[in-house]
């Protein structure tokens, strides 16, 4: 990161991230901007993230979200974040438009509960109803159409290279965008 | 200026024109690209996807229907002054949440009209209200797949192969938000109609709802048309094609 001299002496910027109904493929991505993590990590510090496993959100300035809202416990964290962050963004296909777990949005829900879970025969369904599992949706959600959103970065996942440049832009302050090469929705 | 006869201001630059062309076939011809996903130079004008959408002398009025006539001051990338990319991109947008479409399963990607005129209109996210449709899939046809999620009601398809294949396979049914495709067969099934992968109306649809089966990924996703290069600058003037020959 070009700036890293010049803030260095600043606070750092606090970012949580989270995979909600995704498959953590945006995470490994994240993970593809290789060794500028450390330049990253020099102006940035992580509150709940799987690569703190931080469980609660305090706080922070950044939330990159990735997946979708499948379950109540889905919405619960998403909206834990959007209460601590400034700049909420929905990483991917799946926080964007639901992605692959919305293939199944225009099928009822119970149908497929019981056709996954009927016993090989058939005859019966063993749906699991254990207390303790957040309640399944209808369907599944983008996450703007739960919380409010601030930024979006489509692709499937978005490129290492394409995440390396919305952080970037956001975080020396310029307006995010991406260039033709980086924009991708597959 | 003055635009001499047979002449339009697209943009402030001159664009001649021929008697009977439209805004966007002068256009097209001259290289220059105004947005459009109903239009085919080989099948017409339809004037339903409202992407061409300009300002003539001032009126809104869409560039594949409105025919050239010398003193037109045309704006594409602006509409009265302001960005035009705003309002392509809420079309853009609409047309995404109506159907479903799902990118990174569709074999048409980056080749994908909708998709790169997302790209080019800088649409991060569809931002409205997801519809979900359901709308099953037809594979019961040998050589081509039918899958109107992806339907964009162009009629493109309709328009091909009752125009230019004389087959009538496909018809557009329903009003407003029911409209849909429809298959000419008794079953409604495309495997049982007269249709073939070498027909005109298998390969005119600007997004993935008709595809050749075996083929998908004939060519791998990243080195496709739009994965190359943006839609915008694909415009290659056809007069000068044609004169290369």
């Amino acid at each position: 990161m070009s700036a890293t001299a010049k803030t260095s002496a600043l606070p750092k910027v606090r970012a949580a991230t989270t995979s909600l109904a995704g498959c953590f493929g945006c995470h490994m991505s994240f993970l593809d901007i290789d060794e500028r993590i450390l330049d990253l990590m020099q102006i940035v510090e992580f509150d709940r993230s799987p690569l703190t496993d931080i469980k609660h959100c305090g706080p922070c300035d950044i939330a990159l979200i990735e997946g979708g809202c499948c379950n109540a416990e889905n919405v619960h964290v998403l909206r834990e974040l959007r209460a601590n962050a400034k700049i909420l963004v929905a990483v991917g296909a799946c926080a964007i438009n639901g992605g692959l777990p919305a293939l199944r949005n225009s099928l009822d829900v119970g149908d497929i509960l019981n056709e996954v879970y009927r016993t090989p025969d058939g005859a019966a369904s063993n749906v699991p109803k254990d207390p303790e599992l957040p309640l399944l949706f209808d369907k599944v959600y983008p996450v703007n159409e739960v919380v409010r959103v601030d930024y979006f970065i489509p692709g499937c996942p978005p490129s290492g290279d394409t995440i390396w440049k919305f952080l970037n832009d956001l975080i020396l302050g310029r307006m995010p965008r991406l260039d033709p090469q980086l924009m991708h929705y597959d | 200026m003055t635009p001499p006869d047979s002449t339009i201001l697209i943009d402030d630059v001159p664009v001649p024109f021929e008697p009977g062309q439209t805004i966007l076939e002068a256009a097209l011809e001259a290289g220059v690209f105004i947005p459009h996903l109903c239009f085919h130079p080989e099948l017409g004008a339809h004037g339903s996807c409202r992407l061409c959408n300009v300002i003539v002398n001032g009126r809104n009025i869409s560039a594949c229907t409105m025919k050239a006539a010398s003193g037109q001051e045309i704006e594409v990338d602006t509409w009265l002054g302001e960005s035009a990319q705003a309002y392509r991109r809420t079309l853009v947008q609409m047309l995404f949440v109506e159907g479903n479409h799902f990118c990174p399963s569709c074999e048409k990607s980056g080749n994908c009209q909708l998709q790169a005129l997302g790209y080019d209109s800088e649409m991060m996210t569809p931002h409205f209200v997801e519809f979900y449709p359901h709308r099953p899939v037809d594979a019961s046809h040998p050589d081509v797949l039918l899958d109107l999620n992806r339907c964009i009601l162009c009629e493109l398809c309709v328009r091909a192969s009752r125009d230019m294949d004389g087959k009538s396979v496909f018809a557009l049914a329903g009003r407003g938000m029911a409209s849909h495709i429809v298959v000419n067969s008794p079953s409604g099934k495309l495997g049982d109609t007269n249709f073939s992968a070498t027909d005109k109306a298998a390969h005119v649809c600007p997004v993935g709802a008709i595809l050749i089966k075996r083929v998908g990924f004939a060519k791998p996703i990243g080195q496709r048309r739009y994965d190359l290069e943006p839609i915008s600058e694909e415009a290659t003037p056809r007069r000068e094609v044609e004169e290369a020959k």
